[in-house]
């Protein structure tokens, strides 16, 4: 069997591991990330892309929103390219009353959050699409955070120092001799190969699925798993993030990400058997649909592109209690103390704001362990991506959202402009000049060149098409991978020289997209999908064949049959 | 098309964009995308670039003023989305509209009326030669290839003076909406229509005020003008509608399309009170003979060849012009292709355009001059002047064509 020899050993793609990753890496540490799919294919990359300014926990837990609006700041230093500066509005509806926003100034007040009190009018003029039957409002400094693309910078930074990342590998079992943690069993699922890491520490950073790591060293752990579902409308109502001003409950956040607005979430316990599936319901979609039209109006009338949840690992210190009185801080655990087994920390809880910190935290541990003093340098080292210069960022009409282009680039500002929105200055990698073929659009929702896909399927280790949905947007736009699914996969097989794994991996993204869709299928979106069957299954052929059809329960209709495409090749 | 989305229009943020289901019909029929590979087609600048936009203006792309608005892909669109409105709505609200004296001059078409008045023949001397051409060119940016329409000597405003009283003695009467080019440029159009119409026992009045429709002033980014046009113009149709007048006609294709369909969306000028009075004359005519009021027309023995301006496709019309021409005795009419000549209003006449108004224009001209027509019919003035300009034939409208075929 094959085996891997390194200092520390991250079992976990989401932020956190991420995060973990890059900081043991600069530490010096020699360092292993293994992740069982695609990194911030978890909870990561299921949750609204809020930058939270800690304002939401500022009643109820005062210790999460001062966590957060420390993080807040450093994350606008160290990730501008990740962050977009929208500022959020908390707004009183009649229903709710003015009562709640002294209790929230307060807490903003305690927690050290910026607050500044506005009149419905004023509030109307920053943000048209809030509801105007508002009766107060409170700007706070939250802001957007691109999940996929924070996790994907700090694994870049990373690598460049020298980190390894092995993603499609799970981890079948610690490796744990003498009372000590001692490495890791993998499998990497594309070769079905297994081999094992040897390590001096082995980083747990599964977040909701911690206990099934613990489990392989006898240890538990009392998680409570909250499931958050959530809705993409198929474009930005809304340039700032809002929120209701009043306890926390379903579907009162409404944020800008991008090309669109999200809306959520709810929340439902699941048990630990349900997590994998993630399914959003009727009732869920109806629900997020009727509260969050309370935020803006227009939502009612919003086509809306896809349906997803994330389940939230939330860790119950006491018993009982509903999942949004539990604290969302995070929790570390150095087994060596906590359960005499040394060699293993778990780090979980917590929440996207707060990755860094528990990076930090998790580093600091192993750290010890290992005996080295560097100390952590994430909070001030600006990620790969965030060194873009003044003259090549420049700031918008609209100040708050910030706008980019290339300086001197002859391109059209959209392709320039999106590539260095979604990379910052490692947009110079792949937008070339002198190469026009480079720059043609693939995906002509969002923006996206050939040259883009190449450099993240160079650079940025992806290797299917969901993979570059998460690196560069490819197929999150309205059309769902209607156009650009087909060009996506032939550039995917070029690099491979491998004609069926790119017909693999483009069933495996219609699917998925499929299914996103599914739950909010009407109007527009019934429409969309639609035409896009006529085209990929109609026109392309990547239908099942007749006599060969899928169950009623597993029934997609564009899913393409393994045997088929094999005997056609 | 959209059932949930009941109020999509609203002129600040048309959202129709989310109708769109990326088929790209609309930049298959984009008559500019397929003359200039660096124009990205209505759809990218359209529906798609919105939705970059509405992230940040800095997404707005140059090439967007290449769109020349035919609306060619409107009527391609099986979704509804109002493509030309977003690319020239996106130009107005996040483009860098600096003033420029060449789109000042180009779209001001009623104040550069009344500035030439009294100067016609020396104005229409002057933009014919070379040397004045050419500073124009050097100066303003507006190409000296392109040949400049001739003012008249007389406005039709004045002309019309001498038959205005007759006009009342109709029991039936309509108001005509003029424009800028029949009053400074073609007064004959106008005084051919009076004779048409009166030939039909209806007479024809002017408004008391009327302004330049704003189709020019949208096109150059002059918004604010185009509205106060508007409103004074939907005000001037109230009264004429109140005093008497069945019906607001006129005989320009674009303005007709703007006054009855595109004022509400495009300026925010509410036209409910007018709105389903304002005809296109051919409509009128094709109507007035379904009910059998056909003046007595001879033989007029032409072959003519049929040209449907981009403005009249979009607002559906053709089927009334077409009608109207089949009951001119003696006419032999062909329909050519529907190609957009390349022109569109102010557009052609830009230094930057000309190469691409022309090279649109090409398979029309081709035809034309293949047809083997004695003249060529078109609804709309800017479509006249392309074709004269670059083909051997002259060009009648409609209502000139009928003018000849009275009895």
């Amino acid at each position: 069997m094959r085996r891997l020899e390194t200092d520390v050993v991250i079992i976990g793609g989401g932020a956190t591991g991420a995060g973990v990753f890059r900081d043991c890496c600069l530490r010096g540490m020699r360092t292993i990330l293994v992740e069982r799919g695609d990194i911030a294919s978890g909870t990561t990359g299921r949750n609204h892309g809020l930058l939270h300014s800690g304002a939401r926990y500022a009643v109820t837990d005062s210790h999460s929103a001062a966590e957060c609006i420390r993080e807040n700041r450093t994350l606008k230093h160290i990730a501008g390219h990740c962050i977009e500066r929208t500022d959020g509005l908390f707004i009183s509806l009649p229903e709710d009353g003015l009562e709640y926003q002294k209790d929230f100034l307060d807490g903003c007040k305690r927690a050290g959050i910026e607050t500044e009190v506005l009149t419905p009018e004023q509030a109307l003029i920053l943000e048209p699409s809030i509801n105007p039957s508002l009766i107060g409002a409170v700007r706070i400094p939250d802001g957007t955070i691109d999940p996929f693309r924070i996790t994907s910078s700090n694994i870049l930074d990373g690598r460049e120092q020298g980190g390894t990342l092995l993603s499609d590998t799970k981890v079948t079992g610690l490796i744990i001799h003498m009372g000590h943690v001692r490495g890791v069993n993998c499998i990497d699922q594309r070769t079905g190969e297994h081999f094992e890491i040897r390590s001096r520490q082995v980083i747990n950073a599964t977040g909701a699925w911690c206990h099934e790591v613990m489990e392989y060293a006898d240890l538990s752990v009392d998680m409570y798993h909250s499931r958050g579902a959530l809705l993409i409308l198929g474009h930005r109502m809304n340039n700032m993030v809002i929120n209701r001003c009043r306890r926390p409950g379903d579907s009162d956040i409404l944020v800008p990400g991008d090309t669109v607005s999200v809306i959520g979430t709810t929340s439902t316990h699941v048990s630990r058997d349900e997590l994998e599936t993630m399914e959003v319901t009727d009732d869920e979609v109806r629900v997020l649909l009727k509260e969050g039209s309370k935020l803006a109006p227009s939502m009612a009338s919003t086509r809306i592109l896809r349906a997803y949840a994330g389940v939230r690992p939330l860790v119950s210190l006491s018993s009982g209690g509903s999942d949004r009185t539990i604290s969302r801080g995070l929790v570390a655990l150095d087994h060596a103390e906590t359960d005499a087994l040394p060699g293993l920390i778990t780090i979980t809880g917590g929440k996207l704001m707060t990755y860094r910190l528990m990076a930090e935290v998790a580093t600091d541990m192993a750290a010890k362990h290992l005996d080295i003093s560097t100390p952590c340098t994430t909070a001030s080292r600006p990620l790969p991506g965030a060194l873009l210069s003044d003259d090549d960022k420049r700031t918008g009409k609209k100040a708050q959202v910030g706008g980019y282009s290339l300086a001197d680039s002859s391109l059209p500002k959209s392709v320039a402009g999106s590539a260095v929105y979604r990379h910052g200055e490692r947009a110079k990698d792949f937008v070339k000049e002198d190469s026009k073929w480079n720059n043609a659009v693939v995906c002509e929702c969002e923006v996206v060149t050939r040259g883009e896909i190449l450099y993240a399927v160079d650079k940025l280790n992806a290797r299917s098409l969901s993979d570059l949905r998460r690196r560069t947007r490819v197929g999150m736009g309205p059309c769902q991978g209607e156009m650009c699914a087909c060009r996506t996969a032939g550039l995917l097989a070029e690099t491979r020289n491998n004609q069926i794994e790119a017909l693999d991996t483009l069933r495996d993204f219609i699917d998925e997209r499929w299914k996103g869709v599914r739950p909010v299928l009407w109007g527009d979106g019934l429409r969309e999908a639609e035409f896009s069957y006529w085209v990929q299954e109609g026109l392309l052929g990547l239908g099942g064949s007749e006599g060969n059809k899928p169950d009623e329960t597993t029934k997609e209709k564009t899913s393409l049959e393994k045997s088929e495409v094999e005997a056609n090749p | 098309m959209n059932l949930f989305n009941i109020n999509s229009g609203g002129f600040t943020s048309d959202r129709s964009f989310d109708q769109c289901l990326k088929c790209t019909a609309c930049t298959s029929q984009c008559p500019v995308a397929l003359a200039r590979p660096d124009f990205p087609g209505p759809k990218q600048c359209g529906p798609d670039g919105e939705r970059l936009r509405l992230k940040s203006p800095d997404f707005l792309d140059d090439a967007l003023k290449y769109c020349t608005g035919c609306k060619r892909c409107e009527v391609a669109c099986p979704s509804d989305v109002r493509i030309a409105d977003i690319i020239a709505l996106a130009k107005d609200k996040y483009g860098n509209n600096s003033f420029k004296v060449r789109d000042f001059v180009l779209s001001h078409t009623d104040m550069m009326g009344t500035l030439t008045r009294g100067t016609a023949p020396l104005v229409n001397k002057l933009t014919s030669i070379k040397p004045v051409k050419m500073l124009m060119d050097k100066g303003l940016g507006i190409d000296q290839r392109r040949t400049f329409p001739a003012y008249a000597r007389k406005s039709f405003r004045s002309q019309y003076k001498s038959v205005a009283a007759r006009q009342e003695n109709f029991v039936r009467k309509v108001s005509y909406f003029h424009g800028c080019s029949v009053n400074n440029n073609e007064p004959e159009l106008g005084m051919d229509l009076i004779k048409v119409l009166n030939a039909m026992n209806i007479g024809v009045r002017l408004m008391k005020k009327e302004k330049c429709c704003g189709v020019p002033l949208v096109a150059n980014g002059f918004h604010k003008k185009a509205r106060a046009n508007g409103e004074l113009n939907m005000a001037s149709f109230e009264e004429s509608l109140n005093g008497g007048s069945e019906r607001v006609v006129a005989t320009s294709s674009s303005c007709a399309w703007m006054l009855k369909d595109e004022y509400p969306h495009i300026l925010g000028v509410s036209n409910e009170n007018v709105q389903s009075r304002i005809s296109f004359i051919t409509r009128f005519l094709a109507n007035e003979f379904k009910s059998g009021n056909i003046p007595a027309m001879k033989p007029v023995n032409l072959k003519v060849a049929y040209h449907s301006p981009c403005h009249l496709i979009r607002a559906g019309g053709v089927i009334h012009t077409l009608k109207t021409l089949w009951e001119i005795p003696g006419l032999e009419l062909t329909q050519l292709d529907s190609n957009c000549c390349g022109i569109a209003g102010t557009y052609g006449f830009k230094k930057e355009n000309y190469e691409t108004s022309q090279s649109v224009g090409d398979k029309l001209f081709k035809q034309i001059e293949a047809s083997g027509c004695d003249y060529v019919v078109t609804d709309c003035e800017t479509c006249k002047w392309q074709v004269e300009m670059s083909t051997s034939k002259k060009v009648l409208h409609p209502v000139t064509l009928l003018a000849m075929s009275l009895a």
